[in-house]
């Protein structure tokens, strides 16, 4: 995005209510307390990247925003709604299963993992959420599918198993299946961190272009050149708190906080 | 020497070297091996074949005779029915075994300890005589008024006490497989199914349950191969089986011997199909996996570790 755009966003940020909205996030493991209070707020079409060093509680907090895992403390809102639960008559309640499926069906979701269907092709891994959960026609769904296919580079290998393809194309894949639902969000969890180093380029070129398009995205990657090109805010987690966030040219070239100049430090080649 | 011929050599060394035109030794001991394994196995043959004690021409006289066919499809009814409703109520309890829900995952455990528990002949002849326990079974509230009553000695013949019998445990055994199965498949594909807001039941139909079939069919083949065997012992209860219509033959005959070979031939016949079933069933399961070999790479390492 550019500054112009990203200077937009950031002032419609202030008008428009945010889409997603976090409140004094407390989450423990155990006796392991990994997010101690996080605030954050994700406007429309902000592209939001989340870095820190591993045990930071960069991951979990990303699944808590659609209720992976449960928070302990605090408050979530996505579009408008309390993911989990629901405020009546003033008196919070817990959801039903079934009632958080149906608030996670906006949120698309790309796992470390790939976590692709393994027993069904490429195509049939993107129209089954369009297709099996969101009712859709499966003739639109199957041309939708091919059409993001194409968007991510990979229109022949539609009926390939994901065994058959790469970890490269299988993310691919995978990012193309979170955008059949159409989200309104897009959760991103260290989508590069499971691939060889030469294949994470065109995982990172879809994802740019994506950013560049309006789509809401939040990233939690170590990748800093993906935060520095396609980010509108730098956030850095350590230690289960935010320690600084801002816009990716203040918080990368010019960190406030010495946590994030050691973090840095470290990336020091990628500048 | 000129350099040419040097080149010369070195590429007639290197076509040489070529494992692609490797010999493989004859391996003299395992043709010896065959060839006594051979001699013995026929030698076996020959044996049995002229026992007259076997009685062949009696097998081959009954093999096919209606009663011995009609207690064949009994067994093998009864073997369909129990599976059919086994794996049913285990995938029940598998799933109720897995719950989050603290009373259904000890109910279902309370079920899978006493069933596997108790021996089947003890739980068929329980079955067979649930009268004398139970005169009147009702459907009614608690506490409450009756709704419905039948004689238990209307409802339990030796067919209904046969098939709750051997279903009712087998579902005990069924939910263990299905439940290693299910734990078995990624846990990151649960992940992706309730980030997509899948329903509970959607997700295991359409992504867990195909995943854990793989570990799932070779454990009930075996278990449906056993069933097979095991329908054997309604014939204590006066249920007329495939081993129960060999024993009303020869209990008049005595031909104990040739008619058990009856039923025996006729158990490896029916066993054998279900081995070829298994083996389609599960390259069907396999789709989407490296290699259909893939599974044989264990196997290999055994044997070349013996």
């Amino acid at each position: 995005m550019n500054v112009a755009a990203r200077d937009s966003a950031a002032a419609a940020s202030a008008a428009v209510a945010p889409l997603v909205r976090a409140r004094n996030v407390h989450k423990s493991f155990g006796a392991n307390e990994v997010l101690k209070g996080i605030d954050l707020d994700v406007a429309p079409g902000e592209v939001v990247v989340i870095l820190g060093p591993s045990g930071s509680g960069k991951s979990t907090f990303l699944r808590c925003i659609n209720h992976l895992e449960a928070i302990d403390r605090g408050s979530i809102e996505v579009d408008g709604e309390q993911i989990g639960y629901q405020l009546r008559h003033g008196r919070l309640n817990k959801l039903s299963s079934r009632a958080i499926a149906v608030q996670r069906r906006k949120i698309g979701m790309v796992f470390q993992q790939f976590n692709l269907y393994p027993h069904m092709t490429a195509l049939e891994n993107i129209i089954e959420a369009p297709v099996g959960v969101h009712g859709q026609d499966r003739r639109e769904a199957v041309a939708y599918a091919m059409d993001l296919l194409a968007r991510v580079g990979l229109s022949e290998k539609a009926p390939a198993y994901p065994r058959q393809l790469s970890g490269g194309q299988q993310q691919r894949v995978a990012i193309a299946r979170a955008l059949a639902i159409r989200p309104k969000l897009m959760l991103f969890d260290e989508p590069t961190s499971a691939l060889d180093p030469e294949l994470v380029g065109e995982v990172l070129n879809v994802m740019r272009d994506l950013a560049g398009q309006g789509l809401t995205m939040i990233v939690v990657t170590h990748e800093i050149g993906f935060a520095r090109e396609a980010a509108d805010r730098v956030v850095f987690m350590d230690g289960g708190i935010v320690v600084e966030e801002g816009r990716p040219e203040d918080i990368l070239a010019n960190p406030q906080h010495p946590r994030t100049r050691l973090f840095l430090s470290r990336f020091i080649d990628t500048a | 020497m000129s350099a040419p011929s040097v080149d010369e050599s070195r590429a007639a060394d290197a076509a040489l070297r070529d494992v692609a035109n490797a010999h493989r030794p004859i391996a003299w001991g395992r043709w010896l091996l065959w060839a006594l394994v051979l001699i013995i196995a026929t030698d076996f043959g020959w044996i049995v074949a002229n026992n007259e004690n076997f009685g062949w021409p009696v097998v081959a006289e009954w093999f096919t005779a209606p009663s011995i066919l009609r207690g064949l499809s009994v067994t093998l009814g009864l073997t369909v029915v129990a599976m059919v409703i086994g794996v049913i109520i285990g995938l029940l309890l598998a799933i109720a075994r897995m719950s989050d829900d603290r009373l259904l995952s000890s109910l279902a455990g309370l079920y899978i300890w006493f069933f596997r528990g108790t021996p089947l002949l003890v739980q068929l002849i329980f079955w067979y005589n649930l009268s004398t326990l139970f005169p009147q079974i009702s459907i009614a509230i608690p506490f409450g008024p009756t709704l419905a009553s039948w004689d238990t000695n209307d409802l339990i013949t030796p067919m209904t006490a046969a098939i709750a019998g051997l279903s009712l445990n087998e579902a005990a055994y069924m939910a263990e497989i299905i439940r290693g199965g299910l734990l078995s498949v990624d846990k990151g594909q649960v992940e992706a199914t309730d980030a997509f807001g899948m329903t509970r039941a959607r997700a295991l139909r359409r992504i867990i349950i195909p995943q854990a079939m793989r570990s799932i069919i070779p454990p009930t083949g075996n278990q449906l191969i056993s069933m097979i065997k095991a329908t054997s012992l309604v014939s204590v209860i006066a249920m007329a089986d495939l081993l129960y219509s060999v024993q009303a033959v020869y209990n008049r005959t005595f031909e104990v011997i040739p008619m058990l070979m009856v039923a025996v031939i006729w158990y490896l016949l029916v066993t054998s199909i279900l081995n070829v079933g298994q083996g389609f069933i599960e390259r069907y399961y396999a789709r989407g996996e490296r290699g259909a070999g893939g599974d044989k790479a264990p196997a290999r390492a055994m044997e070349e570790a013996i």
